[in-house]
Parts: structure tokens; C-alpha cells; sequence
């Protein structure tokens, strides 16, 4: 982590009385998104001392961080202040969480774009998925669905647009691209990523209180592929409750 | 002691929500809550409950409810009124603004909401487990309320069995307080992704309500709104309920308390946290005008509506309901003065 940020623009943007977005750019850069997860770093550590008076919540996205406060507890501008002050001297922060193996299957019938976007690229779907499981993809936010992570690496040479139109409903768990992007969905869904695979790991579970949401910005994520009968399998595991997320800390535990 | 209804009409998309769900936006969870959280307030205050507890938020068709065990009380907050049926075919009409008592077997029926949206609470507060921190339903990822979705026939709803006089209800004697005026809006955070002019119709003239309108968000029609050269369309950044986003088609959504945590189009301004209440109660093709404050005029407007809620909460009055005999009155032999007649529920109904 270094502290030498300073000296780059911040912008202070109001989302209404009870809001301030701290924006540090306006595109999807991991430069900018380290500096989006130090400053995210620094109010943890600031709330947990209690020096964080009448903020609620933050949401970190690629670009900046809407920092959420109840209007009633402090005074908007003097919250401004002092987050733009923050701003300023947070440093820079990546790689900061977990790397997770997570299993996927890259069956025909869990991923039924994956013979087209091979084809486009005038590759084998052995090659495409060769790729995704050497690739390791960082997590950039969540948004869009509960547990739902953007997540960036897919390289250069897959690099697709969007469906023209998007699907009324993506089987819930899949794994999809669009553009440089990455995601998996935890919710069945409408949806016009392209479907490459599915997983059979609950990537969101209510009843987890401490940490519903598998995954979180600054995680990395391998992807490892599993055949059809472990999916079912693990599939099962999972529902039944008795998967050990212990085993996605470590590579090959499928 | 617990004291236990059933739903034996589900209404339509009836939910049960409280303050709604904080602390898991950055895993992309939206806050969800009551739409109104003042009429909220106001059910919840009628009942002495706190003020948080979870109610039922009822749009259009409302439910029916049948107490099981304990003798409960309802509150009706907003513009509905509901109908209390004994046993032996007797009806009790409840108006908007008071409590109703119901002893096992006694079934409340709920009627459709004139506008917008309505509150029924409970003695104690619908008590469904908590989910991250709250009571309220958010159906797209089956969170709060009951199995995360809106009621259905045979629901058990536990909540806590009345305590104190059940023959002296609770009601209001204010009229409930709404400011009048234009909707405020605080401009940004994207107002510089518009033209002059998109500000200035925002602003200056009225949107028309559509049909296309939820929890999630409402869309208006009106005057275009241009984006300038940035564009109609950045990188994900973070919203707000209050949030008016606008795609290319120039047309406004104002983000309500189910919208996601964040999105990807140019927000111009954010309607301020004490006229999004007001939003709830629009209808398609209301007309709605803005008009833009600064970031004191929003703290002041929040204050006043928490001192007007707070006198409305305050200036509770009680009354006998109609055809009962209050047993307190008839053991301190004041047997006259005990029996209420119908006509005079009429001084509280609005």
C-alpha cells in the first residue's frame, strides 16, 4: 500500500442528501479500482474506531465508492470535507482478498454460447475454455443482482460484445462474458452476457449473515473445470448444505 | 407469549417490509423497505409499537387476516380502511388512521388502496425471521418477509398478543401531514453528462407518470432529456433510492427502495429523502414538477417532516368502538357512558 495518491483528481459527486459518490476516474482500470479499494481500506479502518459518524454503508464499484450517511446524524458537508480529505491521502490497494477455485462446467448444455463465440474467434471450445481456466479474473464489484461480481481478465482475444438480444432467462449460476467482463450470475435472470459455463457454487446465501455474498472486490478467482457428473454432484453437496467453502481456497480440490 | 394470524386472502403483491436492509449494498443487495417508512411510523405508532417494526405494505388489492391465538391489534395507516368480521356475521368498518382489535377468529379484511401505497401493522410487529438485518421482502432474490416473497393464503404470521384495554382503540386526531409543493431534487451526481436545457426542462416543466412503475423504479414521460457529447451510458457507479436515471432515450426513471445498488446511465438529480415518500403515492398519468434545493434545504425539509410525523404521533387520541360494551366501565358501573353508538367513530375518519 502506498500513500503517495494525492496528488491524482478525486471528484466529490452528490447522490441526494443522503449520499456522496468519491469518484476517482471514469473508466474500468485496475490503477483506478486500487485506489478505489484503498479508500475503502481507509473508512473500514476509520469506522471501526468510530470516527465514521452517521455513515451507514459504502458501495465500491470499477471507478468510485457511493458512500452512504444518514441525514439525520451528520451534516452533509461537513461529511464532504472530510471524505474528500480522506481521499486524498488513501492509498493504493489490489489483490487484497481470497483467490478462489471455483469448479465450473463447460458442458454444451451448462454453456450454450460457447460453440458460437469459439467459432467467431475461429477457435475449438477446448481452446476457449483453455483460456478461461488459465486466466485468473479479479473482482471488481458487485452489483446488478444480490452476490452478482464483475469480474476482469478475460483476455483480449475472446473479447465479445453483448448478445443483440438479451436472453429472458440465464439459468441461474452461470458463467458469462461481455466485453473484457466476466460474471456469474446467482439468480436466474434476464440477462445478454454470453453464457460460457455454469458453476454449481452458491454465490449468494441469505442465510450466511456474515458473508452472504461469495465473493468480494479485490478477490481473484480461477476457474477450474469440472465434468458434468462432479457438477451434479457438487450441485447436491451444496444444496444439501454440507459443501466446505475451505475447498475453493485451494487449487484442484474437485 | 406469542399470538399467531393467518393470511386467508393474499391480496396482491402485499408484503411485509420494515426500515428496510442496510449494510450489504456493496454485495449489490438493495435496501428494499417501506416505500412511505412515515406512514410506517404512523401504523407502527398507533399500536405503541417501535417504530421499525415490520407492517404489511399494501398496493391496490389488500389481504385478509385471521387471528388464530392472542387477541391482536391492527393498524391501518394511509388510504385504506378494512372491515372486521365477528363471528355470528357481524361487521365492524375500520377507517384509515385507527386500531381494530381482533380476538381468535375474528378476520380482517383489508380493502384496495385508493393511491399509492398503505400500511397495516400489528401488535409487536410482524415477527418472520430477520434476513441481513431485516424483516423486508425483496422477491427478486427471495430475502425478508415470508420465503422472500409477497403473502400467500395459509402464511402464519407470529407477532405479540395485545397488551392493555381491548375495547379502547387508538386513532388519529391530526390530519396526516404531507408537504405540498414540487417534488426537490438535488442536481447531480451526472448533471454534467446533459445539455442546459435537459436541467432546465427537468425543472421547469411537468413529467407525466407511466404504467411502468414498481418497487424498483418509476418512469416518467415528459420533456426530452438530451445527454451532451459524454454520452448516455458510463461505467457502473454507485445509485440511491431518489436516484433519476436517464438511458438514451431521455426519458427519467426515479429509483425507488428496490433498485439496484448501482447502474450504468447518467443520473441528473436525486429527489431528496423527504419528498421520495411522496413519490410512493403517484398514479399513472399524475403529473409530476421538480424543483432543485440545495443540501440545507434538504437537511431542513428532512427535519420539519420528522417534527410534523412526530406531532401526528404524539396527538394520539383514543375511542370505544361501535356495538361493544367496555367491561371496565360496566364493573365500575358506568354502563351508559360505556356503549358506543356507530355515529360517533364519525369525528376521526378522514
Amino acid at each position: 500500500m502506498t500513500a503517495d495518491s494525492s496528488a491524482l483528481s478525486v471528484r466529490l459527486l452528490s447522490v441526494g442528501d443522503s449520499a456522496w459518490t468519491v469518484e476517482f476516474g471514469s473508466d474500468i482500470d485496475p490503477a483506478i479500482h486500487g485506489r478505489v479499494l484503498g479508500f475503502c481500506s481507509l473508512l473500514d479502518t476509520l469506522s471501526g474506531d468510530g470516527r465514521l459518524e452517521g455513515v451507514v454503508e459504502w458501495v465500491p464499484t470499477f471507478r468510485s465508492v457511493t458512500v452512504h450517511f444518514n441525514p439525520e446524524q451528520t451534516d452533509a458537508m461537513a461529511l464532504r470535507n472530510l471524505l474528500g480529505e480522506l481521499a486524498g491521502k488513501s492509498g493504493i490497494l489490489s489483490a487484497t482478498g481470497c483467490r478462489w477455485h471455483i469448479p465450473v462446467c463447460f458442458d454444451a448444455e451448462c454453456a450454450p454460447d460457447l460453440a458460437d463465440v469459439a467459432a467467431a474467434k475461429g477457435m475449438t471450445p477446448e481452446a476457449v475454455v483453455q483460456l478461461l481456466t488459465d486466466s485468473v479474473f479479479s473482482v471488481y464489484m458487485l452489483g446488478f443482482l444480490p452476490g452478482f461480481p464483475y469480474l476482469g481478465g478475460v483476455p483480449e482475444v475472446l473479447d465479445m460484445p453483448r448478445l443483440a438480444s438479451p436472453r429472458k432467462v440465464v439459468p441461474a449460476r452461470s458463467i458469462a462474458i461481455a466485453g473484457r467482463m466476466c460474471a456469474a450470475y446467482p439468480w436466474e435472470s434476464p440477462g445478454g452476457w454470453r453464457l460460457l459455463g455454469r458453476t454449481p457454487m452458491r454465490l449468494f446465501d441469505a442465510a450466511n449473515a456474515r458473508r452472504p455474498a461469495l465473493l468480494a472486490p479485490g478477490d481473484q478467482v480461477v476457474w477450474e473445470a469440472i465434468d458434468r457428473a462432479s457438477h451434479d454432484e457438487l450441485e447436491r453437496e451444496c444444496a444439501a448444505g454440507h459443501f466446505d467453502l475451505a475447498r475453493l481456497m485451494r487449487e484442484g480440490g474437485f | 407469549m406469542s399470538a399467531l394470524v393467518e393470511i386467508v386472502e393474499a391480496g396482491l403483491a402485499v408484503t411485509i417490509q420494515d426500515r428496510g436492509r442496510f449494510g450489504y449494498r456493496n454485495m449489490g443487495v438493495p435496501v428494499s423497505g417501506a416505500l412511505d417508512p412515515c406512514l410506517m411510523t404512523a401504523a407502527n405508532a398507533m399500536l405503541g409499537n417501535d417504530p421499525d417494526a415490520a407492517v404489511l405494505e399494501v398496493c391496490l388489492v389488500g389481504a385478509s387476516l385471521k387471528a388464530l391465538s392472542g387477541t391482536v391489534r391492527i393498524a391501518l395507516a394511509g388510504a385504506l380502511t378494512a372491515q372486521v368480521l365477528k363471528p355470528r356475521g357481524r361487521v365492524l368498518k375500520v377507517q384509515s388512521w385507527q386500531t381494530a382489535t381482533l380476538f381468535p377468529g375474528d378476520v380482517v379484511r383489508i380493502d384496495g388502496v385508493g393511491r399509492g401505497v398503505a400500511y397495516v401493522g400489528i401488535s409487536g410487529g410482524f415477527q418472520v425471521p430477520m434476513q441481513l438485518g431485516s424483516r423486508s421482502t425483496y422477491p427478486r432474490a427471495r430475502i425478508g418477509g415470508v420465503e422472500g416473497r409477497a403473502l400467500a393464503v395459509g402464511d402464519r404470521l407470529q407477532c405479540d398478543p395485545l397488551i392493555g384495554n381491548p375495547w379502547l382503540e387508538a386513532c388519529g386526531t391530526l390530519p396526516w401531514p404531507v408537504a405540498p409543493g414540487p417534488i426537490r431534487v438535488l442536481p447531480g451526481p451526472q448533471d454534467d453528462h446533459f445539455t442546459p436545457e435537459a436541467l432546465a426542462a427537468l425543472l421547469g416543466t411537468p413529467y407525466r407518470v407511466t404504467r411502468d412503475m414498481d418497487r424498483m423504479g418509476i418512469r416518467l414521460d415528459g420533456e426530452k432529456l438530451t445527454h451532451n457529447d459524454r454520452g448516455a451510458e458510463i461505467v457502473s457507479d454507485g445509485v440511491a433510492p431518489g436516484s433519476i436515471q436517464v438511458p438514451a432515450n431521455g426519458r427519467p426513471i426515479v429509483l425507488m427502495a428496490d433498485c439496484q445498488t448501482s447502474g450504468g446511465y447518467p443520473k441528473i438529480a436525486t429527489v431528496i429523502r423527504a419528498d421520495l415518500p411522496r413519490l410512493a403515492h403517484v398514479r399513472p398519468r399524475d403529473e409530476v414538477h421538480f424543483v432543485a434545493v440545495d443540501h440545507a434545504q434538504a437537511a431542513a425539509a428532512l427535519r420539519e417532516q420528522a417534527q410534523r410525523v412526530g406531532r401526528w404521533c404524539e396527538s394520539l387520541g383514543t375511542f370505544r368502538p361501535p356495538g361493544v360494551v367496555d367491561e371496565v366501565a360496566l364493573y365500575e358501573g358506568n354502563l351508559i357512558s360505556g356503549a358506543i353508538r356507530g355515529d360517533e367513530l364519525a369525528w376521526h375518519s378522514v
